[in-house]
């Protein structure tokens, strides 16, 4: 052990960034990994950590009082000894975008017609990754109001999780492009009817009319939000791509997960973002790779009957050879099956902490996290690593 | 609205005409979809496999990794990958090409030219093209009879159900236009219970189980099409019976340990704690399975006559086709 005692890896991570955003497969813990390392973060460092849930389990919603608050920020009660202070909130999308527009909209008039329209609730569902973007825009919004001093993002289990990086020149490109003045074109000119563009015939068959003006109409509306939109993005990109974020990829040992992980950190360098650390969730202990229990597991069960008739048998519980053999038997059976799982998480174990500084295997816990004294648990478990 | 029940339900799982198999991420959806096909395929029927939310996984599943330059290993086109199962992935831009031509007859994209892309993306905001043009397809592919068997590696949880109620509900907005008449015969092959079915896939942990009984319930409120079963994946063995619990904890006493130690060396004690993680394992998840069978089946059950299957864990032995492969073999088993 070196003389000057240094912070384990994540905590360091947590300390030096302000904004921690992890990603991963589904199924992997994600969200309970992120709203352990706030409630580390808590703990340990000064300051005020928000956690930005996206799907919590209801019981892990429960617990950090989020459940029926969807965007509103709550503060999670810790209990003596923490050092900073944990909040959380969920992603609401509609919410995000009922907020937005009533703060961007350039006046009552244009933006009370945004939220009438018929296809609005759609389109913000469904639009330019919608999801992401008002990410990025609740992003901007909580770092630019300085309310904390370290936000935690948990992102949707999809590859595209990432795809929200991307939102600002999107956003750039829709704006100045083609596709908005064509979109717009049936709200801005009345003889659009009778235009004998293809573009429109098929259009207005395939999808009628209506929803063709009711979606210009939406867009004429929308453009004159854009400036900020556009502006606001970049600032969050920017924040995203520097020295103030960090990745953090969220990931199990099976193939299925591991190869989203692997896609995830490609991505990550690819796009030159910075990679803080691959946690590992349900690692299964070290037990079931040992060579040497593997072999005494086997001899247990090549042995059984002969231990369970001879030196066991006098012992208290076991007056029962058959069904000592049995046990033993089981318990070499069992032994020598997650032994096979583990020897392959091993194997992609090597693979996987190939690139990331910071590697952090959590074991597989028994029982589910659903409180905050779970969280607790596991946030020791994260920050021993 | 409520689903099917009691003996129009009674068709075997296999000899529908149209299943989607829907899941929480992670719970093995792509494997068991891919394990009714190949089982369906095995049994002679001509089937169709579909990757709607294209990941590569289905590939992976059916022994086909993707080509050298990372395109991916399936596409719109079907693929065969064995007698009798084909494979494809859903792709927006191609399937409104096809529904363009063959329901609207409208003439091809080709007088659109440059702004198929924008068409496309149109499609993707009007509400429920994009689900209509996914579901459409595969009602298509039953209907003409190119296949017996139509299995969707469908959306997750999440979004299934406004996929499964899109051709009802895009009533309500698309006012006009041919795609809102293009409709019901969606729906009379979706709501024919001896034709269409969803397949819930689940594993025995918190979250899935919780998801499944809501979808579960959601289905039968919330459209007509009926549950056929729920999977459960990745089912831990049980190490040991009645009464052997006992016997193992006394394996861990003291003296025992002495013994073992003696006759098998001093790692009887980490095999014995190994297994020890593996019984504490198997107890959580066999209580989340008793949380899933009560809401469906118990006194207020969401779902008193669906099939339930269970597939055990496979622990990692096999993996690709031949994990699949293992799977459609226990699902066989379990479904009779």
């Amino acid at each position: 052990m070196s003389a000057i005692a240094q912070p384990p890896g994540l905590e360091r991570l947590l300390a030096a960034k302000e904004i921690v955003i992890t990603c991963g497969a589904g199924g992997v813990g994600k969200t309970t990994t992120a709203a352990a390392l706030g409630l580390l973060a808590a703990r340990r460092l000064d300051g005020r950590v928000l956690v930005l849930t996206v799907d919590p389990a209801r019981r892990l919603a429960n617990a950090l009082g989020i459940e029926a608050f969807g965007n509103v920020e709550r503060k999670v009660e810790l209990g003596a000894g923490a050092r900073g202070e944990l909040w959380a909130a969920m992603l609401d999308t509609k919410q995000s975008w009922d907020d937005l527009v009533c703060q961007y909209a350039p006046d009552t008039t244009t933006r009370e017609a945004i939220l009438a329209n018929p296809l609005y609730a759609n389109i913000t569902a469904k639009f330019v990754q919608s999801h992401d973007y008002i990410a990025m825009e609740r992003l901007y919004e909580i770092h630019h109001s300085g309310r904390f001093d370290l936000v935690i993002v948990d992102t949707p289990p999809s590859r595209n999780a990432l795809d929200f990086l991307d939102a600002p020149a999107r956003m750039s490109e829709f704006f100045g492009g083609r596709l908005l003045r064509w979109l717009t074109v049936p709200a801005r000119s009345r003889l659009f009817m009778a235009a004998s563009k293809p573009f429109y015939q098929v259009a207005d068959r395939v999808l009628g009319s209506q929803f063709l003006q009711d979606i210009a109409e939406f867009f004429v509306l929308f453009q004159s939000m854009e400036r900020g939109f556009v502006e606001r993005a970049r600032t969050v990109a920017g924040l995203l791509a520097d020295r103030r974020t960090t990745f953090i990829v969220v990931s199990t040992l099976e193939a299925s997960p591991a190869r989203e992980a692997e896609f995830f950190l490609e991505a990550l360098t690819t796009r030159r973002l910075h990679l803080g650390a691959l946690v590992l969730n349900k690692v299964l202990p070290a037990h079931f790779v040992d060579q040497g229990a593997a072999a005494a597991a086997a001899t247990m069960g090549a042995r059984a009957a002969e231990l369970a008739h001879g030196p066991l048998a006098a012992l208290d519980g076991l007056a029962d050879p058959a069904q000592t053999a049995r046990v033993l038997a089981s318990v070499a059976e069992t032994f020598a099956n997650y032994q096979v799982a583990a020897t392959r998480e091993a194997e992609e174990r090597v693979e996987l902490a190939l690139a990331p500084d910071v590697t952090v295997a959590v074991p597989y816990l028994d029982t589910d996290v659903c409180d905050v004294a779970s969280l607790n648990a596991l946030a020791d478990l994260l920050a021993v690593g | 609205m409520s689903a099917g029940s009691g003996s129009e339900a009674d068709v075997h799982l296999l000899d529908h005409r149209l299943l989607f198999v829907t899941g929480k991420g992670g719970v093995g959806k792509t494997t068991v979809a891919a394990a009714l096909a190949l089982a369906a395929a095995r049994s002679g029927k001509r089937t169709l496999v579909c990757e709607v939310d294209a990941k590569g996984n289905l590939a992976e599943s059916l022994g086909r990794s993707a080509g050298a330059g990372r395109e991916a290993a399936l596409r719109f086109e079907p693929t065969e990958i064995q007698p009798s199962l084909f494979a494809m992935a859903m792709n927006t831009e191609e399937s409104l090409k096809e529904y363009l031509s063959l329901q609207l007859r409208l003439p091809l994209l080709a007088k659109i030219g440059p702004l198929a892309r924008t068409f496309d993306y149109l499609a993707n905001a009007a509400p429920g093209v994009k689900e209509i043009l996914t579901v459409g397809k595969l009602c298509w592919e039953v209907r003409a009879r190119h296949y017996d068997l139509v299995v969707v590696d469908a959306s997750a949880t999440g979004h299934i159900v406004s996929q499964l109620s899109a051709p009802a509900a895009i009533n309500e907005l698309v006012q006009v236009g041919r795609v809102r008449d293009q409709t019901r015969w969606m729906l009379d092959i979706l709501e024919d219970p001896a034709s269409t079915g969803l397949v819930i896939v689940t594993s025995p942990e918190e979250m899935p189980v919780s998801e499944t009984i809501e979808l579960a319930g959601r289905v039968r409120t919330d459209t007509n099409v009926k549950l056929a079963a729920v999977v459960v994946n990745r089912v831990l063995p049980e190490p040991f019976g009645r009464g052997e619990e006992e016997v193992f904890e006394s394996l861990r006493a003291p003296a025992a340990i002495e013994v073992l130690h003696g006759e098998v060396g001093p790692s009887a004690t980490t095999v014995l704690d190994a297994v020890h993680l593996a019984v504490r394992l198997r107890r959580t998840r066999a209580s989340h399975l008793g949380r899933l069978r009560d809401a469906l089946y118990g006194p207020t059950g969401v779902a008193p006559e669906v099939v339930m299957a269970y597939v055990p864990e496979l622990f990692g032995r096999l993996r690709g086709v031949r994990a699949t492969a293992q799977v459609a073999s226990a699902l066989m088993e379990e479904l009779g």
